[in-house]
């Protein structure tokens, strides 16, 4: 971890008499779980060495395969800065520096598990079978690109920040009721995990044991505000284990451990073993979106510390290590990356049609007449200015 | 066919479509063992299990958002917010998914469910336990808005909502929820949403009207016909939103006076959807007087002690309608 050999805040506050909660003996003593220590998880270090015995060994499809993700959601990311600073593209919020989390959290879920998406989350999204033509067009503010494709068992990606994560626990809920041993994932940030209903979800999903995996992505940053101003205990995952959830604490930018901790989690989560928080630490090293300036409110020499850990990095040493990659195969890799994300604008540009006449056409299942009436006031007004 | 109270309908209204669908599930406060703390779902978990008689945690917003992500996967919950006071704890998720996730999917998720919730004064109810704020939700494109009267629409219309494929908000009457039994027929009756009804024909005055006002607005029609010789037309909304323009609007034409009676507050409230679309929809011209509003003032729902005085009442409607009849 990369601050494993710090005491955490937390650590620090708590006075070591007290004895630690679930611990007490008496009528007060804890139901069921043990309330004991986060477990955190680092397979590769900063140098990309893998931890004494931590290797998972997966295969080496699987590893390429991973890696392409983790690049591609790079590439995209590039692109569509360049994009929106070109007038091209709505406003984005860029994922530099989370592709470890975007691909670790999703690579194990088969199509019938679910995942609920934020905003930033476009990495997965792709892994998860959402066309980079698609996305272009969800950004570029086309009402067809919020969807999820046919066959992505997807919900369409919060805006609201932590509005998705209680419909992402009810959907696990109607999963364990329904005997389907599949499970849902759940992307949100440092900043959602101050919203109340994140906390509310995290207690539902507890007391319903739902097939679910919170994945909380801490890149430090919301918007301007600092995890320290965020909450004051800097260890997000504590906050699992109060609702009863098992909870652990990963590099997430270590992608061989997000792959595991995920992995497990879910694989509880299909078991009927119930819920798992995962609070990945990593760093938003750029804006929080194309309508941000962070050099109002971050000293960036934070950042620099931030790219010797670059994700992507990391885990090409670990590649090259095991012979599966050398550094022109990363090359080609990364140009045939940005070649296809270069197609999808082409694509994008060729295809995405704004539908001014379709807006009235899903907001019930049977349109009601008052809202009749006001579409054909609205088809008037296209057809006085000329709008087919 | 059993002459039953409002609580009874609409328990038997629930029971019937857990019966009959097994997609159907019931979540919120205290609703298992206990049958809510109206005792609407008395006796359901018994009979259907914790599983789909669901006591949940104390959270509006939880209750709501983990019902929506359950009609995401294609169950059908009915959500009870123990007061609906409290379900402005919820108008995070009513908001952001409940009435938006189909339109935001361009059709692909149904938000089929149901917000049931107690509304009104009249119960002698501690503070936050007497509001009628159908109004948020009735401005709130994607759901609508559903407002029994009494028992035997009460469960027709709570069929009606189970069965819609888009979220319906369900307000009921709690100040009625006892006061008086209805015959209901042994089968199943359903009833269509997003229509209004005219529950007396009359030729002098229009009065509109919907959920436990539409009591004391019998009585003051019984005395505007018996002692003032006025004969009214009183229409029960039943359906907030959509609402029915056609029906009011047949009306006011023919009558040419209105008054709308509700326990909401004045400023945009129901009352004021109404008149609007009266002045919009060619009633002007039929107008041989004002129309009016009778309605809470726009103050918080007062302590228990004065609401007798807080809500309209009976000589309330029979003196505006006397004034409306002699306007000139």
């Amino acid at each position: 971890m990369p601050e494993a050999n710090q005491p955490t805040r937390a650590e620090q506050n708590t006075p070591s008499e007290v004895p630690p909660p679930g611990h007490i003996d008496g009528p007060f003593d804890s139901r069921s779980i043990d309330l004991g220590r986060i477990e955190s998880l680092q397979v590769l270090d900063e140098h990309g060495q893998v931890e004494d015995g931590l290797d998972p060994k997966y295969d080496d499809e699987t590893l390429l395969k991973v890696h392409r993700a983790m690049v591609l959601t790079r590439a995209f990311d590039a692109r569509m800065l360049a994009m929106q600073r070109q007038g091209q593209m709505g406003t984005f919020a860029p994922n530099l520096g989370q592709e470890a989390c975007m691909i670790g959290q999703v690579w194990s879920l088969g199509p019938d598990d679910w995942f609920a998406p934020s905003y930033r989350s476009f990495g997965a999204q792709i892994w998860r079978g959402w066309s980079m033509e698609h996305l272009m067009r969800l950004w570029a503010g086309y009402h067809s690109g919020f969807p999820p494709p046919d066959g992505v068992k997807d919900l369409p990606f919060s805006i609201v920040i932590g509005s998705h994560v209680l419909p992402s626990v009810g959907l696990a809920m109607a999963m364990r009721r329904a005997q389907d041993a599949h499970c849902a994932v759940v992307n949100f940030g440092d900043g959602a995990f101050s919203q109340g209903s994140v906390s509310e979800a995290l207690n539902f999903a507890a007391v319903e044991q739902a097939p679910i995996v919170f994945v909380c992505e801490n890149n430090g940053w919301a918007i301007s505000t600092p995890i320290d101003k965020q909450s004051g205990n800097d260890v997000l995952a504590t906050r699992g284990l109060g609702f009863g959830v098992r909870s652990l604490r990963v590099d997430g930018n270590d992608i061989l451990a997000m792959m595991m901790a995920t992995q497990e989690a879910c694989r509880r989560a299909r078991e009927g073993q119930g819920p798992t928080l995962i609070e990945a630490v990593t760093y938003r090293m750029s804006l929080h979106t194309t309508a941000d300036d962070p050099s109002v409110y971050r000293d960036e020499s934070l950042v620099d510390a931030w790219k010797n850990r670059c994700p992507i990095a990391r885990f090409e040493t670990y590649l090259a290590n095991r012979n599966l990659l050398s550094s022109e195969q990363a090359d080609q890799v990364r140009a045939a990356c940005e070649q296809e994300v270069l197609d999808a604008r082409t694509q994008f540009r060729e295809t995405a049609v704004a539908e001014p006449r379709q807006i009235f056409d899903h907001l019930y299942a049977e349109m009601p007449d008052e809202l009749e009436e006001q579409r054909l006031e609205y088809l008037r007004r296209l057809d006085r200015k000329g709008v087919k | 066919m059993p002459s039953i109270t409002m609580v009874e309908s609409l328990n038997l209204a629930l029971d019937e479509a857990l019966a009959q669908d097994n997609r159907v599930c019931l979540m919120g406060q205290d609703i298992g063992v206990n049958g809510g703390v109206f005792r609407v779902t008395k006796g359901l978990q018994a009979r259907y299990g914790k599983d789909r008689v669901m006591d949940s945690p104390l959270a509006e917003c939880g209750i709501i958002g983990t019902a929506v992500g359950m009609a995401i996967y294609g169950m059908k919950p009915i959500a009870e917010i123990q007061f609906s006071g409290f379900s402005l704890q919820a108008f995070d998720q009513i908001e952001q998914n409940m009435s938006r996730l189909r339109n935001r999917t361009q059709g692909r998720f149904e938000i089929s469910m149901v917000m049931r919730t107690p509304y009104g004064g009249g119960i002698r109810a501690v503070e936050h336990h007497s509001e009628s704020r159908e109004t948020y939700w009735a401005h709130t494109p994607g759901l609508k808005v559903v407002i029994p009267s009494g028992p035997r629409n009460a469960r027709s219309l709570l069929a009606a909502a189970i069965a819609d494929p888009d979220p319906v908000v369900f307000y009921e009457p709690k100040s009625i929820y006892r006061a008086f039994r209805e015959d209901v027929p042994e089968e199943p009756e359903t009833m269509p949403l997003g229509k209004a009804q005219v529950v007396r024909p009359g030729e002098d005055i229009t009065i509109i009207s919907y959920g436990a006002m539409i009591r004391p607005v019998r009585e003051a029609v019984d005395d505007l016909s018996d002692q003032h010789g006025i004969d009214v037309e009183l229409i029960d909304l039943l359906t907030i939103s959509p609402m029915d323009t056609t029906t009011l609007v047949e009306s006011v034409r023919k009558t040419g006076r209105c008054i709308v009676v509700h326990e909401g507050h004045r400023t945009c409230g129901i009352g004021a959807e109404v008149v609007a679309r009266l002045a919009e929809h060619g009633s002007f011209e039929y107008l041989v007087a004002p129309l009016r509003r009778l309605t809470a003032p726009d103050l918080p729902f007062p302590y228990f002690q004065v609401e007798q005085h807080f809500l309209p009442d009976p000589d309330d409607v029979v003196e505006t309608a006397c004034e409306l009849m002699n306007w000139n």
